[in-house]
């Protein structure tokens, strides 16, 4: 962890930024470095530093303002709330006392993307050490000016003060003197201790709760550069298919249409083949413009795509042959050979669309010698990038904004819409927004794979798993992103699957890829969304089988407490502590009341899982009748170590679980002629006000450093729903056990 | 053609756009008033929510025509800093996450407190229910209009 000071900012020129802080006079500023991975260690970047080891920095400046000056993205998730909260608290200032500064895109400093569930785990500990840092060089400064120890003076509200009667100084005043101390080492400044914390822990509202409540905060959509145009593009519905013709005459008969012509994307991150853009004077116009435009596609090959051919890859996937091994241990295949009892159970998930509130949208200007843009991303360095590229420009001549954005769940990480959106801009020459209408949205996404799911098991006469086996097919998010005759890289994204946290003599994972050109990436919680659905929903038949109680079936399976590692991991993952996941199921369970009888066609499902280095346990509680289903209670226990913002926390559980029932309960995204058949949400339903269960949040007090929580209540969701669906009708004559996503009314027949 | 209609208490009047626009553009493209969202343009999720002689409305279909002679209120016109009694009752909840619905959300809930100063769950169900929220903010939502119903009282 490098660290860096100017008390010159004008020798730092080069960041235009730093210019700005010089107009208060000299500024007290640290550098430092935010890893790009959650879990990375900072000790260890100390020791091998990156090439660029600045990513972040601390501003203090005369006039008392602290500023954090980072380049993470708002996009809902609370961290321009946390991250100050972290800073705050070494310095010992109120926490809305820190504003946070978008930090302009550098290609050759940053590498930060927002995504994972990794903001506040990454940058957790360094916050924490530039806030300490910049303390003790504080009360350097106040003690050296009344020459007295530094240990004689404190920290206080923005203060350092001394003595009684007590003299003080303001930090503001203290920065000019502070800057010309060095820096102290990172590794040794000294943490407050977790018991003296006043900010970390305790809920904090939202800091832009105002902005959001008023209508006056700027999401990217609301970009508005001098003599703006805005613009739809025409894509073709088949995926990767391509213009044939063209003929502009009546879009740019429409009033208000400026310009139509055709743009080409490529490159791997792009999802179309480009199409044709209508820009005019205003959105509507455009929209219209597009309406009226003539336009003959050459579908390709993937026209004869559809979910019904991808279920048969699916079943014949399953039945031919066995796939990749991934992991096997001790004899599956033998003990299922020769087992008398035995459970079997298939599983299937859809395609998924993110579905952000705000469709996707991107402003870029470019000119001869430099461009601008207003980029609503997760990846502000990669849509740099792109920019560059169309524009044939360094990525240093691209000043990018990162915007607040009206959602993100990992589709906000893509750069397909800025490489459209840089096409039309290059070829117009003047400031566009490509507006992406709803339609586009959902029929242009990168989906959550769709897969299927075999799993057989073994419940011996003492109620222990004899055997585990889990066959998965699906379209993976990795051969998307492989290049071509390599996307077949033998487990897809399956190795959260495969940590099957049930102990048993017999595990054995297999796995083949299925074929599909719908594009594929990351949605809220990736692959976890399946593996959770699929390993909890197979616990908790094998629970049912040997007839015990799911709770205490679970428990017993899980066994003593230890570290498990993660399988097939990267190398920095934390290994899973069953502790705490069993931690987190009791937690849900006794808040829960687990255990109480409820009515006839009611009931309760429990599930568990660890991602995001985090445990988080759901009940749902039931009530069941024919093409009916209320939930009448969602209770969830979380375990995401030391807790920032509780108040965030929540947020986020409750949002995931939302999120988590969209797509439980309503549509599938479905492929019909190699194209997506919903298109608003008139068919791709989402859960409404009418629908949203009551959610409790139970958070597990812990010592343990912060880890994600963005994504990881999203895997337990489906589970404890089907979980809880089966418990409400298991004394029924007909009681259902649902495999299939999303639960339709027709399977509560 | 010109078109006239009261917009936050003040009068508009447009003389160069397309009678067949939507309230929304006009206000976003036009008038670069911002705040109220695009999300469907088929009125499915209330993003566009605006006040038309008090009711709330869907502003993404309804054509600049039609809104002549109209009292229209968004969200830039419930208060000038946020004191509004509901954005208030937002604030103190915690309501927005990435905020973006939120506008709409706003609207829908002054207009529904308007006719009903202290709502039951059955009532925001009913009035809320078409507005969207992909943050899933509904359980808070429900408290704020409730807290806001307290704070009329």
């Amino acid at each position: 962890m490098a660290t860096h000071l100017s008390l010159e900012p004008q020798t730092l020129d080069r960041r235009a930024f730093l210019k700005t802080s010089a107009a208060g006079g000299a500024a007290l500023l640290i550098g430092f470095h935010l890893p790009a991975h959650a879990s990375s260690d900072p000790a260890q970047a100390q020791e091998k530093p990156p090439i660029n080891p600045l990513n972040a920095w601390v501003r203090i400046t005369p006039d008392n303002r602290v500023t954090l000056i980072l380049a993470k993205s708002e996009m809902g998730q609370g961290i321009m709330t946390a991250l100050p909260m972290i800073l705050a608290e070494e310095l010992y200032l109120d926490w809305n006392k820190v504003s946070i500064e978008q930090a302009p895109t550098d290609p050759k400093i940053y590498d930060l993307g927002t995504g994972g569930s990794g903001s506040v785990a990454g940058s957790w500990l360094p916050l924490r050490q530039a806030g300490a840092a910049a303390r003790e060089m504080l009360i350097a400064a106040a003690a050296k000016k009344w020459e007295v120890g530094a240990d004689t003076c404190k920290a206080l509200n923005g203060y350092v003060v001394h003595g009684h009667p007590e003299r003080s100084y303001s930090y503001g005043e203290l920065v000019a003197d502070a800057a010309l101390l060095p820096i102290p080492n990172f590794k040794e400044v000294p943490l407050k201790n977790s018991r003296d914390f006043t900010i970390l822990g305790h809920d904090t509202h939202r800091v832009d709760a105002a902005s959001k409540a008023t209508g006056t905060a700027k999401f990217g959509i609301d970009s508005r550069p001098a003599g703006l145009l805005y613009a739809v593009v025409a894509r073709c519905p088949v995926f990767y298919g391509k213009v044939a013709f063209f003929d502009a005459a009546k879009a740019k008969a429409v009033p208000g249409v400026r310009d139509v012509f055709q743009i080409e994307t490529s490159g791997r991150g792009a999802s179309t083949t480009g199409g044709v853009a209508v820009l005019a004077d205003s959105s509507w116009a455009a929209i219209q413009g597009r309406k009226a435009l003539e336009v003959k596609w050459e579908e390709g090959a993937a026209a004869k795509e559809s979910s019904e051919e991808l279920r048969n890859q699916f079943v014949a996937n399953a039945a031919a042959k066995p796939g990749s091994v991934i992991r096997n241990e001790g004899d599956a295949e033998a003990a299922l050979a020769a087992a008398t009892k035995k459970v079997e159970a298939v599983y299937e998930l859809p395609f998924a669309a993110h579905v952000c509130m705000e469709p996707m949208n991107c402003t870029v200007h470019i000119q001869s010698d430099r461009a601008e843009a207003w980029v609503p991303t997760q990846a502000p360095q990669w849509a740099q990038g792109v920019i560059a590229e169309a524009a044939k420009l360094p990525p240093e001549k691209v000043t990018l904004h990162t915007t607040l954005m009206g959602g993100g769940f990992g589709r906000r990480y893509q750069a397909d819409f800025v490489m459209e959106a840089a096409q039309v801009a290059k070829k117009s020459g003047k400031p566009v927004m490509v507006l992406w209408t709803r339609e586009d949205d959902m029929q242009h996404d990168f989906y959550r794979p769709a897969s299927y799911h075999k799993c057989q098991g073994i419940v011996d006469a003492d109620g222990n798993l004899a055997a585990w086996k889990h066959f998965q097919t699906s379209t993976s998010i990795a051969a998307k992103w492989s290049p071509k005759g390599e996307e077949d890289n033998g487990q897809g994204e399956f190795g959260t699957g495969a940590t099957v946290p049930y102990n048993s003599p017999n595990i054995r994972i297999e796995y083949t890829l299925a074929h599909s050109s719908a594009p594929r990436a990351w949605w809220r919680s990736v692959e976890h969304s399946s593996s959770g659905f699929v390993v909890e929903s197979f616990v908790d038949e094998l629970a049912a089988a040997a007839g015990q109680d799911p709770l205490a079936f679970r428990l017993k399976l899980i066994g003593e407490s230890r570290k498990m590692p993660q399988f097939g991991g990267e190398p920095d993952s934390l290994p899973l502590d069953t502790a705490r996941l069993k931690g987190v199921l009791q937690l849900a369970a006794d808040k829960a009341a687990w255990g109480k009888p409820l009515p006839d066609g009611e009931g309760r499902g429990i599930a568990g899982f660890y991602s995001f280095h985090s445990y988080v346990a759901a009940v749902a509680e039931v009530s069941v009748r024919p093409r009916d289903l209320k939930i009448k209670r969602l209770v969830c226990a979380v375990d995401c170590g030391r807790v920032v913002n509780p108040n965030g926390v929540r947020a986020q559980v409750e949002s995931a679980a939302i999120y988590a029932l969209t797509a439980t309960l309503k549509d599938a995204i479905t492929v019909e002629g190699g194209r997506i058949v919903q298109s608003n949400f008139n068919d791709y339903h989402m859960l409404r006000m009418n629908e949203a269960p009551p959610i409790e949040v139970y958070l597990v007090e812990s010592e343990e450093k912060p880890t994600g929580i963005g994504e990881p209540t999203v895997p337990v969701i489906a589970p404890a729903l089907c979980n809880a669906i089966f418990n409400a009708t298991r004394k029924s004559k007909k009681e259902l056990r649902l495999r299939r996503l999303p639960v339709r009314a027709e399977d509560l027949a | 053609m010109a078109i006239t209609f009261t917009l936050n208490g003040k009068s508009q009047t447009l003389t160069d756009v397309s009678p067949d626009m939507p309230l929304l553009w006009v206000l976003r493209d036009v008038l670069n008033m911002t705040g109220t969202k695009f999300g469907c343009g088929i009125m499915q999720c209330g993003a566009c929510t605006v006040h038309i002689n008090g009711e709330a409305s869907r502003s993404c279909m309804l054509p600049i025509a039609n809104v002549a002679g109209k009292k229209v209120t968004t969200i830039e016109g419930l208060s000038a800093d946020g004191s509004h009694p509901v954005q208030k009752a937002w604030i103190e909840e915690d309501v927005p996450q990435c905020g973006y619905c939120q506008s709409g959300q706003i609207m829908s809930a002054v207009a529904l407190l308007a006719k009903k100063p202290k709502p039951t769950d059955a009532d925001i169900d009913d009035a809320m229910s078409g507005n969207i929220c992909r943050c899933g903010t509904y359980q808070r939502i429900r408290k704020a209009i409730h807290r806001a119903a307290g704070v009329k009282a």
